[in-house]
């Protein structure tokens, strides 16, 4: 295998990678302050449509991958209000926040089907990525780097910082963290939205940065594997991190399999395996804990204030 | 209050739907009157609905038996086309053959399949604690994968033209019309007498009553030695098995044929029909209506209005947020005032607790 195919390899491994990371540690803070958010996949279409209308028509992909996120974390309010405030069922709530983020982006993405956008390039100089070694450090979409800075900063967030502290206790025992004075549904609040930002900074991925285009359901179930992953993860960033590449190495001997012409698998059992492995992977896991010892003890449960 | 809040959800999805769609540019009120109201006064519209509403009725009265015991079986489509798959695979067994026995086989084939599908969740969950949402929901990608490959592979019909879908279903494997010159077939009075058996199950039955109290009281569930495995176990076995019968009902009665293009959401738009129906099969059978009225309704939208196809999800989901969003009436209920402070305290102090007092004051619970 030759220099220029291999580096070729693990970049795209770390492009597949990066939307389910930065989505992943979005639903992981939220997890951590005990809100399930099954919206990922919904939200990350709005930001893909988000991104890819706001780049088209303004010419600026950057500021499409800031619209992105916006109108996902405007998505993620709603479902924040609903479950927050309203007390709604956070598994309901969730998926229907995913039927509407399906529905509303194919709304919105019927006038923009079949053209192409311009995408979010590389930051770095050219002569920067002139051999492949290079490339394979400085030739990554801005969101690879973003991806991996998120990383660090969410585990310093949590493991070191009071704010991160104080979303934890929220997370692990509410009444206890709202009898000390903690404002427990400000800090869900603000865990929702953070989540859609991210989950809509992943979608803008897709639709600026993977394939300039933009097409329905474009996410293809990415989001959900996302969910996963926080499984997967046990909650722990650093995991989220290994996780992700686990993942964009599924899929990209899925891409890789496919365009050498790899004939020993159809391709429909190809295009299933990130579904098959994210199954496999939660039953290891599974497995090897027996249940999620280290989920958040309030995780999926509604909070009402009592005293 | 039953009845209250999907009443109010419908009625808040018209008129936000009506400013949405304004806002995005379409004929607001036009989509309102032509989805919602129209079909209702067009006869012959009223098979489409029936129709329509027989296998969303029949998938989420199985659905709504585990959402009760708070098992999320959220796999319908893929267990709907797994029944439907499995159906098909009898089908093209027999296509020499004929007799009475077929049709019966075809739909046996199909609940099983459905059952089978919903048995991966169960097993992983029962066995090592997989969570059922994530794993159910991974399998409606594998399962559309499988029609996919059986469709352009193995069960292409070889006088097809090459086209990736099955022969056409013979006389005896296909369902019958229960009302003759109409399209309304075997699967409508059949989704009625399930969700009636469910609510007698469901309201009459020790089943019944397990599903309910493991949803209500787990602990009080598991003190009566309601088992937690046999829970999920029944769960996913009537979500899986209603699933895919109304996945080989469709393939043998509107498709009469399996092509690629059978899966169309029925397995998601399930749930919201489950939960505007409260989890209740009579209520599902009117929930289920409603929502096939955003199906034919959408559809005629489509070609009169030129509504985007997209607009019906959206309608259905703003149906399940406005639905959730009003749920808070049947659980609480509101008391206007709330209890005043009872010390003195420094000004700023007191008007920051009474603002904090405001969210715990106003809503008392109401215990069921």
């Amino acid at each position: 295998m030759s220099l220029d195919l291999l580096v070729a390899i693990l970049m795209t491994i770390a492009g597949a990678a990066t939307p389910l990371l930065i989505a992943g540690l979005g639903e992981l803070v939220v997890e951590k302050s005990g809100v399930l958010n099954l919206g990922v996949e919904g939200m990350m279409l709005i930001g893909a449509v988000t991104g890819f209308a706001v780049a088209t028509t303004t010419g600026f992909p950057v500021l499409g991958a800031f619209a992105a996120m916006v109108a996902a974390a405007l998505a993620s309010a709603i479902f924040a209000v609903l479950v927050l405030t309203l007390m709604a069922n956070q598994v309901a709530t969730g998926l229907a926040l995913t039927i509407f983020g399906t529905g509303v982006s194919a709304l919105i993405g019927a006038p923009f089907v079949g053209i192409t956008t311009p995408t979010l390039g590389t930051i770095f100089p050219d002569w920067l990525t002139s051999t492949p070694l290079l490339r394979l450090v400085f030739g990554h979409s801005p969101l690879v780097y973003l991806g991996l800075l998120l990383t660090l900063g969410v585990w310093w967030f949590l493991n070191r910082s009071r704010a991160g502290l104080i979303l934890r206790a929220v997370g692990e025992s509410d009444t206890a963290a709202h009898a000390i004075g903690y404002p427990v549904l400000k800090v869900r609040y603000l865990a929702i939205l953070f989540g859609g930002a991210m989950a809509g900074l992943a979608g803008s991925y897709y639709s600026l940065v993977l394939t300039p285009m933009w097409a329905e359901r474009l996410t293809a179930g990415r989001g959900w594997i996302a969910i996963a992953l926080v499984v997967f993860a046990s909650w722990r960033p650093g995991r989220m991190l290994a996780g992700a590449y686990l993942f964009g190495l599924v899929i990209t001997m899925e891409l890789q399999a496919k365009a050498a012409g790899f004939n020993m698998f159809a391709p429909e059992f190809l295009a299933a395996l990130p579904y098959i492995a994210t199954i496999a992977v939660l039953a290891i896991i599974s497995a090897a804990k027996r249940g999620s010892a280290n989920a958040p003890a309030c995780l999926g449960k509604s909070f009402r204030a009592t005293a | 209050m039953m009845l209250a809040a999907p009443v109010i959800a419908v009625a808040l999805t018209l008129v936000v739907g009506a400013v949405l769609f304004t806002l995005l540019g379409h004929d607001g009120l036009g989509a309102i009157l032509e989805i919602f109201v129209k079909p209702l006064f067009n006869p012959y519209r009223w098979q489409d609905l029936l129709v329509k509403a027989a296998p969303l009725a029949m998938i989420a009265t199985g659905l709504a038996i585990g959402f009760r015991a708070n098992v999320w079986n959220i796999g319908a489509e893929g267990q709907y086309i797994l029944g439907g798959l499995a159906g098909t695979g009898i089908a093209l067994a027999t296509l020499d053959m004929s007799g009475g026995w077929i049709l019966p086989l075809m739909l046996l084939a199909g609940i099983v399949g459905g059952m089978a599908w919903a048995a991966i969740p169960a097993v992983l969950k029962t066995t090592l604690g997989v969570n059922e949402i994530l794993s159910s929901l991974m399998l409606n990608y594998v399962a559309i994968q499988l029609l996919y490959y059986l469709m352009r592979g193995p069960w292409k019909d070889p006088m097809g033209f090459n086209f990736p879908q099955t022969a056409m279903f013979t006389a005896d494997q296909t369902l019958p019309m229960v009302v003759p010159g109409t399209l309304i077939h075997l699967g409508v009075p059949l989704a009625v007498a399930v969700a009636l058996t469910a609510f007698f199950v469901m309201t009459r039955t020790i089943t019944g009553f397990q599903m309910r109290v493991v949803g209500l009281a787990p602990k009080a569930a598991a003190f009566g030695g309601f088992g937690a495995a046999s829970t999920v176990w029944i769960a996913l076995m009537a979500g899986g098995g209603l699933a895919g019968f109304a996945g080989i009902l469709e393939a043998s009665g509107p498709f009469g044929q399996m092509v690629p293009q059978f899966p169309t959401g029925y397995g998601y738009t399930a749930i919201i029909v489950a939960f505007l129906g409260r989890l209740n099969p009579l209520g599902i059978l009117l929930a289920a209506m409603v929502l096939a009225l955003t199906y034919v309704g959408g559809e005629s939208a489509q070609t009169t209005i030129g509504l985007p196809s997209a607009a019906t999800g959206v309608f259905q989901a703003m149906m399940l947020f406005f639905l959730l969003a009003t749920d808070i009436l049947v659980r609480y209920r509101v008391v206007s005032g709330r209890a005043a402070p009872k010390t003195a305290r420094a000004p700023g102090k007191a008007e920051a607790e009474a603002k904090s007092g405001a969210k715990t004051g106003e809503t008392k619970v109401v215990t069921a």
